[in-house]
């Protein structure tokens, strides 16, 4: 059963193969964000973690699927996204997930920062495919 | 698309545009430290209002970029940046933050203009 504030909200998939599609990522995920009333705040993190997550799939994975949809939990209304690509993989997803870790010699700050700013975030990940998936929650 | 860096008496202005993709941002650094030299600037303003996120790419750019200005021996303020932007860089850790900042542009001259008078 879909309550009124998700009912109409679609679920958009984006391809992700350049800077703009990592754009279109976090402003598509802003939008939706938007429509399900969530207020400045929170779409500023969910479209902050989009863009950490749709580079990442961009720079070590050579391109990804974004998908965003709206959920339902324990009766709260939120928004899920699944970032997935087919690339090499987190080789080990707790390193990853510590801050300045990088095989990028970049912040390594991406995917902390992510996980910081949404309710949950499930990292699923072998050579040749890895899905993201980060929550957020409207407040009840 | 090359980012405009203009100058005022001694100050050079410049403001990030929304949705600037990675190489721009780049080329943006290179130009202001080329711009810093070339006009014999002694501060710099760096206007963030127009954007509605800053991830940790950004925040590199934007931290990098005033970190080389003062090895240049410039002053440097980020001005502008939206709260809720505020907010999210803080949650997302620490690190990221390591500017001088003000409100607004008014207040970003004013506080460069008293630095560089004092010195
Ligand atoms: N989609 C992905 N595919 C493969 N490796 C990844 C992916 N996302 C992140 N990683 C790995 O995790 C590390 C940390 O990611 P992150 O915290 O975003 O830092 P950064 O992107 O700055 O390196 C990356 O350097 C990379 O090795
Ligand atoms: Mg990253």
């Amino acid at each position: 059963m879909n309550s009124p504030k998700t009912a109409n909200i679609q679920a958009i998939q984006i391809a992700i193969s350049s800077q703009a599609d990592v754009i279109a990522c976090r402003k598509t995920a802003r939008e939706t964000a938007t429509a399900m009333g969530f207020g400045l705040a929170d779409q500023t993190r969910l479209a902050t973690a989009v863009s950490e997550l749709a580079r990442n799939a961009l720079r070590h994975a050579g391109g990804g699927i974004f998908l965003v949809h709206a959920v339902q939990s324990d009766g709260r209304n939120g928004i899920q996204v699944l970032v997935e690509d087919k690339g090499p993989g987190i080789l080990d997803i707790e390193q990853a997930m510590q801050d300045g870790y990088s095989t990028d010699r970049s912040l390594g700050l991406g995917l902390p920062a992510a996980r910081r700013l949404v309710h949950n975030m499930q990292i699923n990940s072998k050579p040749g495919k890895t899905t993201i998936c980060i929550d957020i929650y409207l407040p009840q | 698309m090359k980012i405009a860096i203009m100058k005022l008496g001694e100050v050079l202005i410049t403001a990030l545009p929304l949705d600037l993709i990675d190489e721009d941002a780049m080329g943006f650094q290179t130009d202001l430290l080329h711009e810093i030299n070339l006009r014999d600037a002694k501060g710099v303003v760096i206007d963030i209002s127009a954007l509605d996120i800053v991830d940790s790419f950004m925040a590199r750019i934007i931290n990098d970029s005033a970190s080389m200005a003062v090895l240049l021996g410039v002053k440097v303020v980020v001005c502008g940046m939206q709260p809720q932007v505020a907010t999210t860089l803080i949650e997302m850790g620490r690190e990221l933050l390591g500017v001088e900042a003000a409100l607004n542009l008014d207040l970003a001259m004013q506080r460069l203009l008293q630095r560089i008078d004092d010195e």
